[in-house]
């Protein structure tokens, strides 16, 4: 008991650490892809390439003044931020990052915070927690873009949450458990045994519904700077607005992680003769390419109008993903008996 | 076949929920000492592009944000009963497979339903 203490304890550090540094070079690497993406350089000024921005975006935000509209309502409007962040962060409490145990300082530990037998359904449960921050700073502001800007964003993320959730529902089947490690697992030996494959259309689903429910370009709405500002936090500056902006990308990494898990076989290698590469060295590398296409996607696509992401949403998302539930369940029936 | 529930499995949660929660308070803490508070009352108006703001800005909004949260419940609900069956796919056979998919089809019944009433409608 203690030494799972112990070992938890490092693996929390290890992943808030890696998470916290990620999510600052993400801000850089995007404008570095979006800049050679346009044909100039992003930024370039601050240390070579740039490469200290982040941390002088870092030293701005915290020494900025913390403005509070006359007409909020303090309490809320204070705490909304944090709502928004928590939730973003501890879903990564059973993210599998890797296979093997490894031993630190004497302590065996597990590349995960935990294992528990519902992961998947944790991690559902916890970014519609991450909805209530949106909300509440919308609401709490006082301003007619925030509000909007929360409506809008609230109304998007359950939307598209649903597609998210039934898209699942195929990967469960197949691997028979909600353990992000089992189901892991369960694609082990090649990149054939990946769920992308039977998976096909929950995988795109599931993708557009990430990008949606991460409020990213195409799907951009609650902060489409050309009508509503900033949209939900108009109002914030300085830190609270510097901890929703980690919140957004901590939930991108999210999206990016469950994708890589739930379809591309996780820290599974995709031919035998690559295993010499360590899990956690694929993990990653599966879970920056979304990321880039998170980027690639932001580059290229304009942004929809309201009333075509929630058609899309309802009449074309929602019944290829019910089609998807039946047709892969009576295929695996079929299969299997 | 059914597996244990583990309480313990869950504390290494909790440890992280006061990390992330103590994140953020330090950040905010520390943003306090340095950061500078100059307050006024034309600062603190809400933004509306310079002009003095108009009304509260907690009017009336569009009814159909409240159809499509009814909506989600009722297709959240629907998918919470999805995901035990899925898990448990193999042992509960042709008659959880035959029983789902009567459940599926009451539930798209009322897909359908929603649909003809305009409801997924957005003008």
């Amino acid at each position: 008991m203690l030494n799972d203490l112990a070992s938890a304890v490092i693996v929390i550090v290890a992943v808030l650490f890696v998470l916290l540094t990620t999510v600052a070079y993400l801000t850089y690497l995007e404008r570095k892809v979006l800049g050679f993406m346009q044909d100039r350089l992003g930024p370039m000024e601050v240390g070579p390439w740039g490469l200290l921005q982040p941390l002088a975006d870092g030293i701005k935000l915290i020494s900025k003044e913390d403005i509070i509209p006359s007409d909020a309502d303090k309490a809320i409007f204070r705490i909304a931020p944090v709502i928004s962040l928590v939730p973003a962060i501890i879903s990564f409490a059973v993210i599998p990052f890797g296979r093997d145990s490894f031993h630190f300082l004497g302590i065996t530990t597990h590349p995960y915070i935990t294992d528990i037998n519902i992961g998947i359904l944790y991690v559902l449960a916890l970014s519609s927690v991450g909805a209530y921050g949106i909300l509440l700073g919308g609401w709490a502001s006082n301003s007619k873009y925030s509000l909007l800007g929360a409506l809008r964003s609230a109304a998007q993320v359950i939307s598209y949450e649903l597609n998210a959730g039934m898209s699942v529902i195929g990967v469960l089947i197949l691997a028979g458990s909600l353990s992000l490690v089992k189901i892991e697992a369960a694609q082990s030996g090649g990149f054939w045994h990946w769920y992308i494959f039977p998976q096909i259309v929950a995988f795109v689903i599931y993708l557009i519904s990430g990008i949606a429910e991460t409020n990213r370009t195409p799907f951009d709405l609650p902060e489409a700077e050309s009508e509503l500002v900033a949209g939900f936090f108009t109002e914030y500056s300085g830190m609270r607005f510097s901890l929703y902006y980690l919140a957004e990308y901590a939930n991108m990494i999210m999206v990016s992680s469950i994708a890589t898990i739930l379809f591309l076989g996780g820290w599974n290698s995709p031919f035998a003769f690559l295993d010499f590469v360590p899990p956690f060295v694929w993990f990653m590398l599966k879970v920056y390419f979304f990321l880039f296409f998170f980027f690639w996607i932001r580059a290229t696509l304009p942004r929809l109008r309201y009333d075509q992401l929630m058609k899309f949403g309802w009449k074309v998302m929602l019944p290829l993903s019910f089609a998807n539930v039946i047709v892969t369940a009576i295929v695996v029936y079929m299969v299997r008996h | 076949m059914f597996s244990q529930s583990h309480p313990e499995h869950y504390v290494p949660i909790f440890l992280f929920l006061l990390v992330a929660v103590g994140f953020g308070a330090v950040s905010l803490t520390v943003g306090k000492l340095i950061r500078p508070k100059n307050p006024y009352k034309d600062k603190n108006a809400p933004y509306e592009c310079g002009v003095p703001p108009i009304n509260d800005a907690r009017e009336r909004f569009s009814v159909r944000y409240y159809v499509i949260a009814m909506l989600f419940l009722v297709f959240d609900v629907e998918v919470v009963f999805l995901y035990p069956w899925a898990v448990d796919f193999d042992r509960l056979g042709l008659f959880g497979l035959v029983e789902m998919m009567i459940f599926i089809f009451i539930l798209l019944v009322g897909y359908v339903y929603a649909w003809k009433k305009e409801a997924l409608e957005w003008d």
